[in-house]
This record gives structure tokens, sequence and C-alpha cells, in this order.
């Protein structure tokens, strides 16, 4: 029995520690924040290895999760016969919360995994160390750049997958099932607010990247540097993104929509 | 220029280090030598300041290493280059980069005298004509050349060599012995050699310390280390498979584990 317990103890150090590892890591990474902005070329390198290489994947995921809105959302409305209000169910839907959380979930599994892989990589092959021993600090020239490029691409790629959602249900609902292009159209205008649905989707995507890029980075960071460390760190990068996600989807939604 | 002093370090329970001592000696090629598992590697950690000691000192140019500011530790790295046993060359920038990579990180130099300085490193390893190459395309030794015209960029005072000839063929390793006895000779350089590859190590090595279980089991020049009464440094440097050293791990008696139901 004591043995269970200290095992819990042992546990609950762990993660403690790690914890604390990981809030030093991002601290290094903000204070880095005007090394990145005197070397925009890093940046911009990273925003199209993290951003654009995702921008397919991103704008497909949106079109079909839209088009799929769109025919639930015509076959349960027709029950009420209220199939012209599917242009507010797909657009609520999508910019509160399919945007934001599917994004990040499909961010995390493209481009958190691949940062975590790399940064592992450069670890096992002491790249990292090396760079140290040239005395160029690898936590500013390689973690704070892609922590920077996922932090403006993910808000960015939501707002596409949403928009490209939208499309997928005027497809869907519109062209395929013929609701009302005009009805689809002005309720969404009517009824979608700019500060309420919009600005909360933006923020929601926002704190997602923030959270993504930094459990993929220090995952990487964090390592152990063999073929087995750097696959269980791109599990945990996974893994721990969308439980991350996901609690913080319940946490801001209830902030935000939960307490009129 | 370096110093080591009663260095004691530990990983978790294992003592890597046990109260030793060094001298290394400005402008010559100290070795150090042992079994792999002697924390040969570690020790270069320590005195390149990515590790710290449990205790004891390490003095480099009279600066206790462990007691600079981040900022003093990197000036004195800039003098300090470091060839890596897997090369650690940045694999998405090409051997050109690579070796530009420092100078621009830590020079206003302009483009064309990078360039004319990564050419001379280039020349100095015999690779100018793979400056397009990117570093997958490289064989072995290859790689261990251009990290080494890297690790001479900045014109280190001082240069750190972490098991150069490990894995090489007779040619390349043929090739990186006469590369670092001439550039030590040439840049006047104090170089630290870490290998297990006694006959490469003792051929261009001016003194040499034999370490074992975290502690200093030999030290002195190629020739005194040759002749020496020690059973465990002959053990070493003719590469007896058993000795001090024995051949089998420990474990219980052959024939009674044989014959054990």
């Amino acid at each position: 029995m004591i043995i269970f317990f200290q095992h819990i103890g042992q546990a609950c150090l762990k993660s403690i520690e790690k914890l604390g590892r990981a809030s030093l890591f991002f601290i290094a990474i903000i204070s880095s924040i005007g090394y990145v902005l005197l070397r925009p070329n890093l940046l911009i390198k990273q925003l199209f290895s993290v951003g654009v290489l995702t921008f397919w994947l991103i704008a497909i995921s949106g079109l079909f999760v839209g088009m799929v809105l769109g025919l639930q959302g015509v076959y349960t409305l027709s029950t009420f016969g209220a199939e012209s209000s599917l242009g507010i169910m797909v657009a609520a839907s999508l910019v509160r919360e399919l945007g934001p959380v599917v994004g990040a979930l499909l961010f995390a599994g493209r481009a958190g995994s691949a940062l975590t892989a790399e940064i592992g990589l450069m670890k096992a092959t002491e790249q990292l160390s090396g760079m140290e021993m040239m005395a160029i600090d690898p936590l500013k020239y390689i973690i704070a750049p892609r922590f920077f490029a996922g932090f403006i691409s993910l808000p960015l790629l939501v707002a596409i997958f949403s928009a490209m959602g939208i499309i997928g249900g005027y497809l869907a609902g519109v062209e395929l099932l013929h609701v009302d292009s005009g009805a689809y159209w002005s309720q969404m205008q009517a009824s979608i607010d700019f500060d309420a649905d919009i600005v909360n989707g933006m923020i929601k995507s926002i704190i997602f990247a923030w959270l993504v890029s930094w459990i993929a980075l220090f995952e990487g960071y964090d390592a152990v540097p063999t073929s087995a460390g750097i696959s269980r760190a791109t599990t945990r990068t996974v893994v721990n993104s969308s439980f991350a996600i996901l609690i913080f989807d319940f946490l801001l939604t209830a902030l935000m929509f939960g307490v009129a | 220029m370096i110093s080591i002093r009663n260095l004691t370090f530990s990983r978790g329970n294992r003592k890597i280090f046990d109260n030793i001592s060094m001298q290394i000696m400005p402008h010559k090629i100290t070795a150090i030598m042992g079994p792999s598992g002697t924390g040969k590697t570690t020790l270069l950690k320590l005195i390149g300041g990515q590790l710290k000691p449990d205790s004891g000192t390490i003095l480099v140019n009279d600066q206790e290493i462990h007691q600079l500011s981040r900022r003093a530790l990197y000036e004195l790295r800039k003098k300090m280059g470091m060839l890596f046993q897997s090369g650690a060359l940045l694999s998405d920038m090409s051997v050109y980069d690579n070796i530009a990579f420092p100078i621009r990180e830590h020079t206003k130099l302009t483009k064309s005298m990078i360039r004319t300085v990564v050419l001379m490193k280039l020349n100095a390893v015999g690779l100018r004509g793979a400056r397009d190459l990117m570093p997958s395309e490289l064989s072995g030794g290859m790689a261990r050349r251009i990290a080494m015209a890297r690790a001479l960029a900045l014109d280190p005072e001082m240069i750190l060599y972490d098991e150069p000839f490990t894995g090489q063929d007779p040619i390349s390793l043929a090739v990186l012995v006469k590369l670092i006895k001439t550039l030590n000779q040439t840049l006047h350089l104090t170089s630290i050699v870490v290998s297990h590859d006694v006959e490469e190590t003792a051929s261009i090595a001016d003194y040499i310390y034999l370490m074992s279980e975290g502690k200093i089991v030999g030290q002195g020049s190629p020739e005194e280390l040759t002749q020496s009464d020690s059973e465990w440094v002959q053990q070493f440097m003719q590469g007896q498979a058993d000795g001090p050293v024995p051949f089998h791990y420990p474990a219980d008696d052959f024939s009674e584990e044989l014959f054990a139901l």
C-alpha cells in the first residue's frame, strides 16, 4: 500500500517538475521576441513550414466539415420547417466551436507532431548542442521562431477553416438540397455577431495556438534523444495537445457563452 | 590554458568522475582515453560548460567556466571549437552555409569576406569542392571533416575533438589523423582529443590521460605509457581482451549455472 502511494507521489512530483521546466522554457521563448523581430527571415521560413504547408489540410477539412454540417442541418431543420436558418446554424457552429477546435486538432496532428519530431531529431543528432558550443542560443535561433510561427499561423488557419466550412455548407445546403440562397446568406449576416461569435472564436484560436506550439516545442526539446524517445514525445504532443484544446475549449466556452 | 581540479560528477547514483585533476598544456594535443562508457564525452561537455560538476573547478583561460554568466560563457565558447562525434552539422543547411553560420552570427564580415573565409576553411580540410552538398549527401568521413572546418570557422584558440576516429574507413582515418596534427601545429591550437583508438591517438598526442571507472589510471607521453608497469595501462594500450578489466561481466560460476536445474 505504501509503495502504491510512493508511486503516486513520485508521479506527481515528476509532473510538477516537468511543468516547472516547461514554464521556464516558455519564459525563455517569450524573452526571445526581440531576437525574432530582428531576424524576420527566420520567422518567415517557419511561417511557411508551419502555416503554409498546413493550408491544404485545413482548407479541405473545413470544406467537408461544412458540407456535412449543411447536410445534417437541412435534415434536422426541415423537421421544424426551419431550413432557412441553415446559414446561421452552419456559421455559428463553425465560427464559435468547430473552426477553432477542429482546426487546432488538425494543426496539432500535422504541424505540432512535425515540430516535436524535428526538434527531437535535432537534439538526438547533437545539432542543438553544436549550436550551444558555437555560442548560438538554440532557444532563440531554433525554438522561438517556430513558436511565433505557430502562434501566428493557427488563428489564420482557423479563419480559413471556418470560411471554407461556410462555403461547404452552402454547396451542400443550397446547391445540393435547394435551400434558398438568399436566406442562407441573409440569416447568417443578420445573426452572427462580430464580438460574441467571431472575436470569441478568434480568442479561442489564439489560446489554442499558444497551447499547441508550446506543448509541441517543449516535448521535442525535452525528448529522450533516441528513436523511441522521439516517437514517444511525438505521441505525447498529439495526445496532450488534444486534451489541452478540449479542456480549454470547455473553460473558454463557459466563460464566453455559458455565464450570461 | 585548461585546468581541471578535484572534479567530481555523478549521473544518478553512478559516479562518472571521482575527484580527478588534469592540466591541459597550451598548443599541445592532449588525449583523454579509456574504454567506452568512462565519461570521456561527458568531460568535454563539462569543459564546454554544457554540464555542471558536483564539485571541483574547471578553469579555461583562467576563468572558472561554471561561474560565468551566460553572456561570458558564450564569449568564451567563441574561442572554443568542438567537433562532435556525429558531426552535428545542421541538416537543413548546405556545407557552405554550415561553415558560414557561426561567422554570420558572430561577425560583421561582408558577404565576399565570409565567402573567402569559408573557402579557406574548406580548403584546409580538402573539401572545397563539396561546398554545395547537403549534409545528407556526405560520407561519414566527409561530414567529420566539414564539422572540423566549422569548428575552425571562428579561429578558436582551442578545439575539442569527441571520438574523431570512430567508424572511419582507413583512408578517412589517416586524413583525420593528419588534419588534427597539421591544424594543431599550423594554427598553434590547444587540442583535446577524446578517443579509444589507441594507435591513431598515440601517434599524434603529446600527452595522454587514461581513465577508468571515474579515475585517472595512467598519464604521460605515448612513449611513457607504452613502457608503463601498470597492468591496466598495458591491457588498454595493447588491446588485450582480459586483464584488470575482465572479459566476463560479473556472473555466477559458469559450470554451476550450466548444471543448475
